[in-house]
């Protein structure tokens, strides 16, 4: 291995060294300041005789004699089991104060595409125990849904809650032992608090036995964040193709992630696409999101929930935008129903689960589900459209069913959706719920429902009640 | 691709890498020519000249790659392998088959540097002449029959590039039996040998002698299509909507149930998910019009959104040189790329790693140009052996935020025929398929009238001018609604406004998961109409006799409309309808 003391030129995260040999495109450098601390970086350019390299940590300390050092390999992560109940900073490294990670395999962090024909479809469900989710905008196994929010809203809070209470449904569970979950959580930039108050939920639950941390902070490097993820993706796809566990992956905050990719892309000085992010940036979320899945042949599956905090709460920022042309789905966590009080406060209305016609039904949830869940968002779409005329004309000024879609709107944000973060709802309650709403509404409204499911479940005594508001409970 | 015989030109070595942009010293190359990159061989095209340096775009991952390793030249272009076996089957951007891929990688991932032919080199397939000793042939002749599936006939033909245009050649020898794709089926007197296998550069269109007016419609099933906004045999269209508005859906929907012979479908930095649902559905679903599986009339190209971004650029010329070659045969070929922003965008990202100077939103200044060359492809041809067939483009975009005036769009815009615009609003309200009837246009509209009074019934575009008329009353009026409520209305704009809805509710929505709802043939959607039409015309004759709006609307036979999209026995259901609204709606009075 060749030390050079070449560094001609510094400039933001960026070094550029002279080499007279050959260097490989995305390998891993270690420079060496005169202080004597040991920096890392990566390849970004090699051409005849220059490198150009990106530091993790960040170029200060660095001067002219610093001495690089080529490693000949490309960035690896190490895996085993023993990672789960670890934490570790954003490069992988222990930061929990135990022993040190003996690996079974290291493994290239720039995972290789999957190829579509060795795929197998998503289909089973995750119950999640969110009715907003499950009932809604059901989650599959080795999806990728993403969290759109904003900033002070209680994302961290829902994928908590998600991450908690997240199941697969038992009777599918028949090898037994054979997938058990695991969550890895991977924090890029976010606040020293937030990432308490994440650890200490982790360790009131035990969920953090069966989880991995990565934790790169507000005041780690930026440029360390875009090797998070990858780290993060690189132990998921171990332990679920390799050691069959069912992977829940939290990114968070995606938005930071794509802002230190800007913070490169600026010092390399490249053409810059929308809002000064780099052209590429959607090919390079998609080899992020994209390592979500399941397998053929394999037991395990990767479901991702990225989160990520939309500036000015606009999805039709970059960020937002390149996401949601890449992940099935997406759950909106809205700003006026937080401030309702709502719990989890997502609009059911933009969300979407690009999967879960293929998840719900007979023989995964329930027959009705897709019906329920169809009608539901008809309906409620209707309530909303008509608050905005209430506002100009009264309630008195509406005819007798567009109240009835006014009183379903309001009792569907206050009973299927108002949850709390602490309640767990089996998706039977959840639909029983929905038959409950729906029932307010004269049965010849509910045309996206089988005439059967509306012998099964309508609740008969349920439509002159509503009117004088007392609230026909079920059974 | 077939490496098999290509000339190995003069080499170079690696200058610099920097993703998917390699630049090489000392490579004799020509423009567009294939490259085997370093000591793994990853495969690149040359993108750009300059002196001694050759800018090469790779199709694979590059990390690891550095300079002074071999670059090493085949001096051909991209090019496709064209013959018996291209459908039924699944290729990336490149061409290389995505199963045979996973066999000699013996892994699910993508590896890198593996190579496979197009076309399975070994298989037997048998060759039927059609021609004899003795017999003129000319270029593109067909020569032969070969059973390439259960529902297509491959017709084996004298490749275009063989002769000259007018030229005519003399059968020599002719075989007949069990052969390889790359045995000679058939001798000419010039000399040259017909095989099953072709190659064609990607970037360049199949010869045809001229383009005609289409005057068949693309009957896809999906009654705001067929009905509103229809698509000809040969014809383009795009499909531009935000994430969530249903693109994928309505490409697979018109992928399944499209009355064209052939279908190729091209996946264009899409999901993974969604090309694997592809691979699992389209072999077990049945081609409506022939009852066998949809994959035999079907070839697949995925290049999700994490495969190399510089195959993405080429999926889109594979899969319409495909497409050309089916039309070569006589067929009519439908091509679904889903989506062309993603197409687009791969663009973009090449023509910065090279620095050009970036048009608008960054997207190369050519952009306008490649789009209309693309879509030129498509059209009803009159093919060089005296054949009819068509290529059909129909392309979705994904604009940024929704917002239809970024470039992609309208560059699309300026060239396609049929515009089909998605809506955020409606996929919100589940009001699928969410295309949005007041900015939704077809150009072939007029010529392809005819067919449909042929086919269907004589008053079909009149039919069809109502529902349109009703459903503009209806905007108009929901502007007023927003303001005033709907009880301010009149009584007659009250009724209009429920007429309305059931042309969006019944007619203009459509369950794509539901057995029978999904495909709904061109009669059915007529019926369906003239149900509200005459729920329309009873209603207002009702009304004029004094009753009033609220007890027509609320008659109960009318929400049966709702259901006519889930009958299978439709034609029974609807007359027994239509009676019923008429009697109850006349016994008000």
């Amino acid at each position: 291995m060749k030390e050079y003391q070449t560094i001609t030129e510094i400039s933001g995260p960026l070094v550029f060294a002279e080499v007279d040999e050959a260097i490989g495109y995305d390998e891993i450098v270690e420079i060496e300041t005169a202080q004597g601390e040991t920096l890392r970086g990566q390849v970004l350019e090699s051409s005849e005789g220059v490198v150009a390299i990106q530091v993790f940590e960040g170029t200060s300390g660095i001067d002219q004699h610093a001495s690089v050092r080529f490693l000949g390999e490309t960035m690896k992560m190490p895996v085993t089991e023993d990672l789960l109940g670890r934490v570790l900073d954003g490069s992988g490294r222990p930061i929990d104060g135990g022993p040190d990670i003996v690996p079974e395999e290291r493994q290239d962090i720039v995972g290789a595409a999957i190829n579509p024909y060795s795929r197998e479809y998503p289909e089973e469900f995750i119950e999640t125990g969110v009715s907003a989710i499950d009932g809604m905008n059901t989650l599959v196994r080795g999806q990728k849904l993403p969290i759109f929010s904003s900033s002070g809203q209680p994302h961290s809070e829902l994928a908590m809650q998600i991450a908690r209470q997240a199941s697969v449904p038992e009777e599918e569970e028949g090898e037994g032992e054979g997938s058990e979950f695991a969550v890895i959580f991977g924090a890029m930039g976010i606040t020293a608090e937030e990432a308490n108050e994440f650890m200490q939920d982790f360790e009131r639950t035990g969920a953090l036995e069966r989880s991995v941390v990565f934790m790169n902070l507000a005041d780690d490097p930026a440029v360390e964040r875009t090797v998070t993820p990858r780290m993060v993706l690189t132990t998921a796809e171990y332990l679920a193709f390799e050691k069959d566990y069912h992977v829940l992956v939290i990114l968070t905050d995606m938005t930071n992630y794509c802002e230190a990719l800007r913070e490169i892309g600026a010092a390399r000085e490249e053409v810059p696409g929308r809002r000064g992010y780099p052209g590429y940036m959607y090919t390079d979320l998609a080899q992020l999101y994209e390592r979500a899945g399941r397998i053929e042949g394999r037991e395990g599956s990767v479901t991702q929930i990225p989160i990520l905090t939309m500036p000015g709460d606009d999805d039709t920022h970059p960020i937002p935008d390149l996401t949601g042309y890449i992940t099935e789905g997406q759950i909106y966590v809205d700003p006026d129903l937080n401030s309702q009080g709502l719990q989890p406060p997502v609009n059911v209305l933009p969300s979407l689960s690009r999967l879960m016609d293929d998840g719900i039904g007979e023989g995964l949830t329930r027959a009705d589900h897709a019906d329920v869940s169809d009608q539901m968002y008809a309906a409620y779409a209707e309530g909303e459209d008509l608050r905005d005329l209430v506002n100009i004309v009264g309630r008195e000024a509406l005819s007798e069913r567009d109240n009835k879609y006014l009183d379903f709107a309001e009792r569907f944000e206050e009973e299927f959706i108002d949850q709390g973060f602490d309640t767990n709802r089996e998706l039977e309650e959840t639909l029983e719920i929905g038959w409950e709403l729906l029932s307010m509404l004269p049965k010849e409204e509910l045309n996206r429902v089988d005439e059967d499911f509306i012998e099964e479940y309508y609740h008969e005594d349920a439509t002159d009640a509503d009117n004088t508001e007392t609230e026909a409970t079920a059974d | 691709m077939s490496q098999t015989e290509q000339a190995v030109r003069e080499d170079g070595i690696i200058a610099s890498v920097s993703g998917p942009v390699v630049t090489a010293r000392d490579l004799d190359a020509r423009m567009n020519d294939v490259v085997y990159v370093g000591d793994e061989g990853l495969m690149g095209e040359v993108i750009e000249i300059e002196g001694d340096i050759t800018t090469i775009q790779v199709y694979e991952e590059t990390s690891g790659i550095g300079p002074g390793e071999p670059v090493e030249n085949t001096g051909e272009p991209l090019s496709v392998d064209l013959g018996p076996g291209l459908l039924d089957t699944i290729y990336d951007g490149v061409q290389r088959p995505l199963d045979v891929l996973e066999d000699k990688m013996g892994s699910p991932y993508l590896d890198r540097g593996v190579d496979a032919p197009g076309i399975e080199l070994d298989k037997q397939w048998e060759f039927e002449p059609t021609v004899e000793e003795g017999d003129e042939v000319g270029r593109g002749d067909i020569v032969g029959v070969v059973e390439e599936t259960i529902t297509i006939d491959h017709k084996v033909m004298v490749p275009p590039d063989a002769l000259e245009e007018d030229e005519m050649a003399e059968v020599v020898a002719v075989e007949s039996g069990s052969f390889t794709v790359e045995e000679t089926v058939v001798e000419l007197d010039n000399g040259e040998d017909v095989t099953m296998l072709q190659e064609w550069p990607v970037r360049e269109a199949r010869p045809t002698v001229e383009k005609k007016t289409p005057r068949t419609p693309l009957v896809s099933g999906q009654r705001i299509l067929d009905g509103l906004f229809p698509i000809a045999k040969g014809g383009t269209a795009a499909i531009p909507g935000p994430f969530g508005s249903g693109k994928t859906v309505t490409q697979h929907q018109l992928a399944k149930y499209a009355d064209a012979d052939i279908i190729i479908y091209v996946g264009c930095g899409e999901r993974g998910n969604e090309m694997t649902e592809v691979i699992d559905d389209f072999p077990e679903l049945e081609d409506p019009s022939t009852g066998n599986p949809l994959m035999a009339r079907t070839s697949l190209i995925a290049n999700t959104s994490n495969m190399p971004v510089a195959a993405r650029e080429s999926c889109v010329y594979t899969g319409i040189t495909i497409a050309e070659f089916y039309r070569d045969m006589g067929y009519d070929v439908a091509l679904m790329a889903d989506s062309t922003s993603r197409w687009a965008e791969a663009m973009r990202e090449i023509s910065s790693r090279l620095e050009e100077m970036p048009g608008e939103e960054g997207y190369p200044a050519y952009l306008a140009a490649r789009l209309s060359q693309f879509y030129e492809r498509a059209g009803y041809f009159e093919n060089v052996n005296g054949t009819e067939g068509s290529v059909s483009a129909i392309g979705a975009v994904s604009p940024p935020g929704g917002d239809f005036s970024e470039p992609v769009t309208q560059n699309t815009l300026r060239i396609v025929k049929t515009f089909w615009a998605l809506d955020a609003d409606l996929a919100e309200r589940r009001h699928f398929p969410s295309i949005n009837w007041n900015e939704s246009y077809s150009l072939y509209k007029d010529q392809l009238d005819p067919w449909f009074q042929e086919e269907v019934s004589d008053d079909w575009p009149e039919k069809r001018q109502w529902a349109v008329d009703v459903l503009d009353e209806e905007a108009e009026l929901q502007e007023i609604v927003q303001l005033v409520g709907k009880d301010a209305l009149p009584e007659d704009q009250q009724l209009t406004l429920e007429i309305a809805r059931y042309l969006r509710e019944a007619y203009l929505q459509q369950n794509a998961f539901h057995p029978v709802d999904t495909y709904c043939p061109p009669e059915k959607t007529y019926l369906m109409l003239t149900t509200i039409e005459t729920f329309h015309d009873e209603a207002f004759d009702a009304l004029e006799a004094g009753v009033p709006v609220e007890e027509i609307i609320d008659i109960d036979s009318a929400p049966q409309i709702n259901r006519i999209g889930v009958q299978e026995d439709y034609e029974e259901y609807v007359e027994e309808l239509k009676s019923d609204i008429t009697d109850e709606l006349r016994s008000l009075y």
